[in-house]
């Protein structure tokens, strides 16, 4: 009995699900073999070539040596929630409800997975961890005890007054005259903490013995300026194409392109959604790449440019007879 | 400070790189694409290959004849 | 049915798999002669690539994350691992290319193509947490860059990159068997189906929506 069927488009593909051609000799095996002993071959000699890169970490106390005024400035916009990470919102706070697309609030509704207060997480519990400073202590008492607007007020004027410091003899900061409060003594012990590397072993294990959690000293330092401008020199910055690049002159991760290529280009490359909004594009892109047989154009553009005459030529040039070697679907 | 126990050949090929990559790369501009020397290259790489690939004979390609 | 005559568990998926995927078929010693270009062995350059990975990997777990900082043969398996990397997707992409150039997924093969391109794309975040594995200057500015990301889209949520712990947990275990498992499925895809015959002659001249048509046939199932 003959049933007709309107086939999905295009109804033709059909044809090629069994070949009934020629055949050649082939060992699967040995191309195997051969294959992975070439590979391994040329992996062996671009190691002995070319190495690969291992660029030593930044810690706070390097952070706190080199660059102590933008640390201070860091530690002080944490402890009156200005900071990138005190304003951030989720994961980490309720300061903000994070990035959208149109009505869609990932960041907000994933909530606060991994809370972190700034004030108390990179300033006061430090501070506190210090033993035997009576001045630092009365400092963190003072500090606790004034009313919020105080405390706000303090921390503004000294802001303000580092960006005229300049460090004394002795690597302390000097600021010029001003109402900062108890904020200069607590700030110079936080400097002289992370300077002396207990401030990197405090941020890691203030909870538990054992740690792999990175993400307090790591959102502490990228609130400062020491990691960016590590980055910057190495062109590794979101709008040097930074995604696709390795330090030195390493080749880096080269099928980032098409994702890193959106922050380069408005409206991506001002917004302050761009993250969610690249995401986004490369999310349905994605899905796109997945689906390619079922999508119209995207599947016929093979068809149209016929590369394919060049791969299968020596076919084409064959005395078989035109769609001789293709079976229907049926049997 | 301990010895090296290999030969000192085999123990130059695991440190130093025959050529040190850790120089600070050059960089392609073009309007807003700025790129990676070392990626260009990477790229240009994939799209040769891809064309030798296509392009280059291919030994034993005649058929042999058989079928199903 | 087993061989003591009641139903068997084991004889019954032993029999459907030996169907639908016969040894001759599974482990080949012939191709079609249509199988004559350089282009095809892409794929098995980019599984080999993957074994070299997988292996150096094993290394470095071997020996634990901070070994290749401060001995001179750690940091040559290192470098088998990055360089194996970069061959990984290199080869990756060309396939790729080849294979839609080629329409590979005529033909009942659509599965192969979805496959192929899952692999292509969990091995990105594969490739991420490897990157902030390393415990260097790369892994603090890649997970200070790409956290913004990962939280913006509500996946920082779950999946924590400044979290040293949870990304080498996924980029030694996890990750690599997602990669594994779909690469034996596309693999095993690929071996069922066959490598997709050429287009036909008549083809080299289609235009779009040319073949739009009823199709007679007699009697046989869907794909």
């Amino acid at each position: 009995m003959t049933a007709i069927s309107i086939r999905p488009h295009p109804p033709g593909d059909e044809r090629y699900r069994h070949w009934q051609g020629a055949y050649r000799r082939y060992d699967i095996l040995k191309e195997a073999v051969i294959a992975l002993a070439g590979v391994t071959a040329l992996v062996i000699l671009l190691a002995i070539l070319f190495s690969s890169p291992d660029v030593r970490p930044s810690t706070v106390r390097q952070w706190a040596r080199t660059m102590p005024i933008d640390f201070v400035s860091t530690a002080t916009a944490e402890l009156d929630g200005t900071s990138g990470t005190a304003t951030y919102g989720p994961p980490y706070n309720h300061a903000s409800s994070g990035q959208h697309l149109w009505f869609i609030h990932l960041q907000k509704w994933l909530g606060v997975s991994h809370p972190v207060n700034a004030a108390r997480d990179f300033v006061l519990a430090p501070l506190r961890a210090i033993p035997g400073q009576p001045a630092v202590k009365a400092a963190l008492t003072a500090y606790a005890r004034a009313p919020a607007r105080q405390q706000r007020a303090w921390a503004s004027a000294y802001a303000k007054a580092l960006a005229k410091a300049r460090l004394s003899g002795g690597g302390g900061i000097l600021t010029p005259p001003g109402s900062y409060g108890p904020l200069p003594t607590m700030m110079e012990a936080l400097l002289r903490f992370a300077q002396s590397g207990g401030l990197d072993g405090v941020l890691l294990t203030s909870q538990h013995f054992y740690q792999t959690d990175y993400t307090k000293p790591l959102l502490f330092m990228a609130d400062g300026s020491l990691l960016a401008d590590r980055a910057q020199s190495q062109h590794l910055l979101g709008n040097q194409w930074g995604m696709m690049n390795e330090t030195g002159s390493y080749p880096g991760q080269v099928w980032l392109w098409l994702y890193t290529f959106w922050y380069q280009i408005r409206p991506f490359s001002t917004s302050p959604n761009a993250d969610i909004d690249v995401m986004a594009i490369m999310a349905l892109l994605s899905l796109g790449l997945i689906l390619i047989p079922f999508l119209p154009i995207v599947r016929d553009i093979p068809r149209w440019i016929p590369i394919h005459r060049l791969i299968w030529r020596a076919h084409y040039q064959s005395a078989s007879p035109p769609g001789g070697s293709y079976r229907s679907a049926g049997r | 400070m301990g010895r090296c126990a290999l030969p000192y050949t085999v123990a130059a090929m695991f440190t130093a790189a025959v050529f040190d990559l850790n120089q600070h790369a050059t960089y392609l501009h073009w309007h807003f694409i700025d790129l990676s020397l070392s990626n260009v290259l990477v790229i240009v790489a994939m799209v040769v290959v891809f064309a030798l690939a296509i392009l280059a004979p291919f030994p034993g390609g005649r058929q042999r004849g058989e079928s199903q | 049915m087993s061989s003591f005559g009641e139903r068997s568990w084991a004889a019954a998926v032993r029999e459907r798999a030996v169907r639908a995927l016969p040894p001759e078929q599974l482990l080949p010693d012939r191709q079609p002669a249509y199988v004559a270009s350089w282009i095809y062995v892409f794929g098995v350059l980019s599984l080999s690539s993957l074994a070299v990975l997988i292996a150096s990997g094993c290394i470095l777990a071997l020996k634990g994350p901070a070994w290749w900082h401060f001995t001179s043969v750690g940091h040559f398996f290192n470098s088998v691992h990055l360089w194996s990397v970069e061959l990984f997707f290199f080869f990756m992409v060309v396939h790729l290319w080849g294979k839609y150039w080629m329409a590979a997924w005529r033909g009942g093969r659509a599965r192969v193509w979805m496959t192929g391109a899952i692999i292509f794309l969990v091995a990105i975040p594969c490739a991420l947490t490897g990157y902030v594995s390393q415990q260097n200057f790369d892994s603090q500015w890649i997970s200070t860059q790409a956290k913004d990301a990962m939280n913006a889209s509500g996946i920082g949520a779950f999946f924590n990159l400044l979290n040293f712990g949870q990304m080498y947990s996924y980029h030694v275990l996890l990750l690599p068997a997602a990669v594994v498992a779909l690469v034996i499925a596309h693999v095993l895809l690929v071996r069922r189906h066959g490598v997709v015959p050429p287009l036909e002659r008549s083809e080299l001249l289609a235009r779009p929506g040319a073949d739009e048509q009823l199709d007679r046939h007699d009697g046989e199932s869907g794909a």
